[in-house]
């Protein structure tokens, strides 16, 4: 058996997905004109699933501040934290973060992802006990993976199921770490935090809340679901990222825990990565600086999906159970799902096409994210195009 | 070493309820090959299990079950641990 035989399903499904579109693996952005438009196949295309929540990637100060980060600092730090790659930046940036949602302490990482796999892997491990929301982020279930401790999953945001599994294992007298996430990714749809939180005290376990598509997104200040539910003081570990609402790249880990500080001596992702580029921190602090200034941003952003949750609604399409920025667009049968993310396209729009098993109904979505960049004339485009492809879904 | 029976009939009893193919269920039917459960599917039927056993099942241990008799071994064990 060779080393690439075990892909042969991956290959074959390749293949048939091949069929329906050609494009649907090889979508390059030619061009990008604006946070919210850019040239795909040649043609100007409005950006609808993009996680740019705020619009920072291009906003003039978040570009200036990283520009003169790389003059001031260099391109790289061509080391980890642990070694020569904590600059002054990293540790305002951590002291900024750690203000900003009121917390005592906070630990940043190169991305979202390897937050999730340096927290995870090191602060439980086989002893331990992590119960999850089964639709949490893969850098949930990798960082829970890598740590070796014993994983529990519960039905996606039903807190009947979590309690049941947090009775069975109350007993095993262990550490129990619920892990859920503030908005969820593909349905775009909010932990029921304020439920978790009461089951989390009953038996005494401790909660990590991954706020990586609610950052700046929700809660009065932009703290998240945590600030929004009112529960912040209850959240034992907050996970976020700098890729969506801060339009940059890197991630991070705070809380109150006195002991926080240790998981930077101890964890392999994070002693053994170079740390985030001089731009990568500047640009997160700039947006940060924003999202604190400019409330109106999360104001415009929820008009704009408001708006488009009621035009996909009006036109009786299956979509998510509440207006959120990330709208799913449900298609039960796949060659269907991808002529209406080809009739999109060819509309001058562009979407993401989630296919199962990655879709947590077994339906295929089309996944829409909006943002407050977007104009309303925009929206308006985005949910013409949907008209089009109307009679696919 | 085999399962117990009664762990073993009550599986696939469950596993009738959910899978749509027309296979017959027995101890070496492999679940992913001759049944085709996929990652959502899994989820149904293990939480179905955990109901039936009155017992939660860690997802570590389903990378060592292939076959009907695998999952019962593990129900076996994690049922063993909990006396």
């Amino acid at each position: 058996m060779g080393l690439f035989d075990k892909f042969e399903r991956i290959e074959q499904s390749l293949d048939t997905l091949k069929q329906y579109s050609e494009s649907f693996f090889n979508v390059v952005l030619q061009e990008i004109i604006s946070s919210t438009e850019a040239v795909i196949n040649g043609k100007r295309t409005i950006l609808a699933g993009t996680n740019n929540y705020l619009g920072m990637p291009h906003r003039r100060e978040c570009i200036e501040a990283a520009c003169q980060a790389i003059q001031e600092h260099g391109t790289g730090t061509t080391g980890s934290r642990m070694a020569n790659g904590t600059y002054a930046i990293h540790v305002e940036l951590e002291k900024e973060l750690s203000r900003f949602l009121h917390k005592n302490h906070t630990i940043i990482f190169t991305t979202g992802y390897s937050a999730n796999l340096a927290v995870l892997s090191t602060l439980v491990g086989p002893k331990d006990i992590v119960i999850l929301d089964a639709d949490c982020h893969a850098s949930i279930y990798d960082g829970c993976r890598l740590g070796g401790v014993q994983v529990y999953r519960f039905r996606h945001n039903n807190v009947e199921d979590l309690e049941k599994r947090l009775k069975r294992l109350a007993t095993k007298d262990t550490n129990i770490l619920i892990a859920v996430e503030g908005l969820y990714s593909m349905l775009g749809d909010r932990a029921p935090l304020k439920e978790i939180v009461e089951l989390k005290k009953e038996y005494n376990a401790y909660l990590l809340v991954d706020e990586a598509h609610s950052l700046g997104v929700l809660g009065r200040n932009g703290r998240g679901l945590a600030e929004e539910q009112d529960v912040e003081d209850d959240v034992d570990f907050v996970i976020g990222t700098f890729s969506k609402s801060l339009g940059s790249v890197g991630g991070y880990c705070s809380s109150n825990h006195h002991k926080l500080e240790l998981l930077r001596y101890a964890s392999r992702p994070y002693v053994f990565t170079a740390s985030s580029s001089p731009a990568n921190i500047a640009a997160a602090r700039k947006a940060l600086e924003i999202i604190e200034k400019e409330p109106q941003l999360r104001t415009r952003l929820w008009e704009n999906a408001n708006l488009l949750y009621s035009r996909l609604k009006d036109l009786s399409f299956t979509i998510g159970p509440a207006p959120s920025p990330i709208i799913p667009v449900r298609f039960k049968e796949i060659p269907k799902a991808f002529a209406a993310w080809n009739g999109l396209l060819e509309n001058g729009v562009y979407v993401n096409m989630v296919l199962p098993p990655a879709t947590p109904d077994g339906t295929a979505l089309l996944r829409c994210s909006l943002s407050a960049a977007h104009s309303l004339e925009q929206v308006e485009k985005i949910a013409q195009a949907f008209e089009t492809i109307r009679h696919l879904a | 070493m085999k399962a117990d029976p009664k762990t073993l009939s009550t599986i696939i009893d469950i596993l009738r309820e959910h899978v749509t193919t027309e296979v017959d269920i027995h101890s070496t039917t492999n679940l992913e090959a001759d049944l085709s459960i996929d990652s959502l599917k899994s989820m149904e039927i293990l939480a179905a299990v955990e109901d039936a056993f009155d017992i939660s099942i860690p997802i570590n241990v389903l990378s060592e079950v292939q076959t009907v008799e695998d999952l019962a071994l593990q129900i076996d064990k994690l049922l063993k641990e909990q006396e």
